[in-house]
């Protein structure tokens, strides 16, 4: 018999989902249904349209008829409720789906900050290629636009703004940026490069009201007293992952959909991926929240799997994103977090992972150089987190270290020393420890 | 242009394809496609880093314009074995 499997969200998580249930099941009736009007395309990659590295006819991997190749059904609506015990979803125009198994892939959306006038025009987040073309309109004709917010979502706007001519204003409420993450050179570091770019950062300064005329904005003013007169107010203050639908259904939610390690929600037939899963880990016992592309697409794959009954449980890897910050390359991966609380942000950013936030019983090792800066953080017998910014040569190799937990004794005592050449030690022992692996491969 | 010109180039590229090519980390790539955007001959490199599979492409000059605009370090030239010229795919 022909299986119904009906998917709510078309980004990663939800497209990757739809192309393994394909693949899996030629026979299968698949249904794809989303509320943005576009073909799948790089949310990551708005960053790049809005520095202008890229147009934005680059921002779509798939061919235009690959829905139709794949026989998959696409709709455009907005599913608005779940009846879990009928197996039935309705949409926004009266329509009732019925499924055999039923994905929720509906993303995260922006919070905007509780002050008033964040409802005037010009007052912007990054969620959609909606929001980056409404982004890039109000940047034509504005002089001088105040970024709020922490995370790289933050700086995707201020540096996007300022490399469109907008003199930017970067707003922080403490005195450095992302210090959940990042430690206090790493923020420097960034600071001056966003500096250097024409970023003005204001430190421990909040908005505490935007000002409009004729229902656009006019000005913010800080907590200093100070107006700043500005067209555009950006903010990236985190995502919260969009629950309103999986609680029309009574699925079980915390900050997302509850989720156990097959991806499934509390709900028979009922499965949840991508950024709004809350992912059970078996390793920490808690349902933690990622925001990276590439979590979202093996969640995805993980959920199709599970949906056609396979029973895969979903391993999570240790999470890591390369991204640009501050124009520096910049690898973060496994446990990194800092003490410093982060006003900044009020949940969880995109292309983020809570995991980063841990505190690792570790001692951290660093070495910087101009524009660079290596971080590790090791543990009893496994580096067990690092970053990196700007020099890339190690990237690859602390990620196969950190992510098969390479047993580091031999060198512990050596990393730990402070005259010790970082680079080169990591390096010569990955170089090693990689040999062995690279001659065994057919 | 002759057409010992032109043998010459060919072995040129054929050269440069035997001593590297440039191979994709496929965890890395957000699909922005910043690659083939850049990419002088047109080659789809975004459909390459997203499955994982190196630019055996026979039109890849090895050019380094993807490996080095790549915002996420996904590319990077990797020796290969003159033997594996025979698993040269087109590509696109």
């Amino acid at each position: 018999m022909t299986r119904r499997y009906l998917i709510i969200g078309t980004g990663a998580a939800g497209m990757a989902a739809a192309e393994r249930l394909r693949l899996t099941d030629p026979r299968a009736e698949i249904t794809l249904v989303g509320e943005e009007p576009h073909p799948f395309y790089s949310r990551p990659g708005l960053a790049y349209l809005l520095l202008g590295h890229i147009p934005e006819g680059q921002l779509f991997p798939r061919p235009k008829d690959h829905f139709r190749k794949l026989r998959i059904r696409r709709l455009h609506a907005r599913a608005t409720w779940i009846d879990a015990a009928a197996h039935l979803v309705g949409l926004h125009d009266g329509t009732r789906l019925p499924y055999d198994v039923l994905l929720l892939a509906t993303g995260a959306r922006a919070a905007r900050p509780q002050v008033p006038g964040m409802d005037l025009e010009g007052v912007v987040t990054l969620d959609t290629l909606a929001d980056c073309r409404c982004i890039l309109r109000l940047a034509r004709r504005a002089r001088r636009a105040v970024v709020v917010g922490g995370g790289i979502t933050a700086l995707e706007l201020a540096e996007g703004l300022a490399a469109r001519g907008v003199e930017t204003h970067y707003l922080l409420r403490r005195d450095r940026y992302w210090g959940r993450v990042l430690d206090p050179v790493e923020s420097r570091l960034v600071e001056g490069r966003l500096e250097h770019g024409g970023v003005r950062i204001h430190r421990r300064t909040q908005i505490l009201e935007v000002y409009g005329r004729k229902g656009r904005v006019h000005a913010v003013e800080t907590n200093h007293g100070r107006l700043i007169k500005c067209q555009m107010v950006a903010a990236a203050i985190g995502i919260r992952p969009r629950l309103e639908l999986a609680i029309t259904g009574g699925l079980a939610v915390d900050r997302g959909i509850l989720v156990d390690e097959f991806m499934r929600t509390s709900a028979q037939e009922v499965f949840a991926a991508g950024d709004v899963a809350q992912v059970y880990d078996p390793q920490s016992g808690e349902h933690k929240l990622d925001s990276l592309w590439w979590v979202a697409l093996e969640q995805g794959r993980a959920a199709a799997d599970n949906m056609l009954g396979l029973a895969r449980p979903y391993h999570k890897g240790v999470p890591f994103n390369v991204t640009r910050i501050g124009g520096l390359t910049t690898t973060i991966i496994g446990a990194v977090g800092q003490s410093e609380e982060d006003q900044d942000l009020v949940t969880i950013t995109r292309g983020d992972s809570e995991t980063w936030r841990d505190r690792p019983d570790a001692f951290a090792v660093e070495a910087s150089a101009a524009c660079s800066r290596l971080r590790l953080l090791v543990g009893r017998r496994h580096i067990v987190g690092a970053l990196i910014m700007g020099d890339q040569t190690l990237s690859r190799p602390l990620q196969d270290l950190i992510g098969c937990k390479v047993d580091i004794a031999p060198i512990r005592e050596r990393l730990l020393h402070e005259s010790v050449d970082l680079c080169a030690l990591i390096l010569e022992y990955w170089e090693r420890w990689k040999e062995p692996r690279v001659a065994a491969q057919p | 242009m002759g057409l010992s010109d032109l043998f010459r180039r060919d072995a040129q590229r054929r050269q440069a394809l035997a001593q590297a090519q440039v191979v994709p980390q496929a965890v890395r790539c957000v699909q922005c496609g910043i690659c083939s955007y850049n990419c002088p001959l047109g080659i789809d490199v975004r459909a390459h880093a997203h499955s994982g599979r190196p630019v055996a492409d026979r039109h890849c000059i090895t050019c380094g314009e993807c490996v080095a605009r790549c915002p996420r370090g996904v590319l990077r030239f990797e020796a290969c074995s003159v033997l594996t010229l025979d698993a040269v795919d087109g590509g696109r």
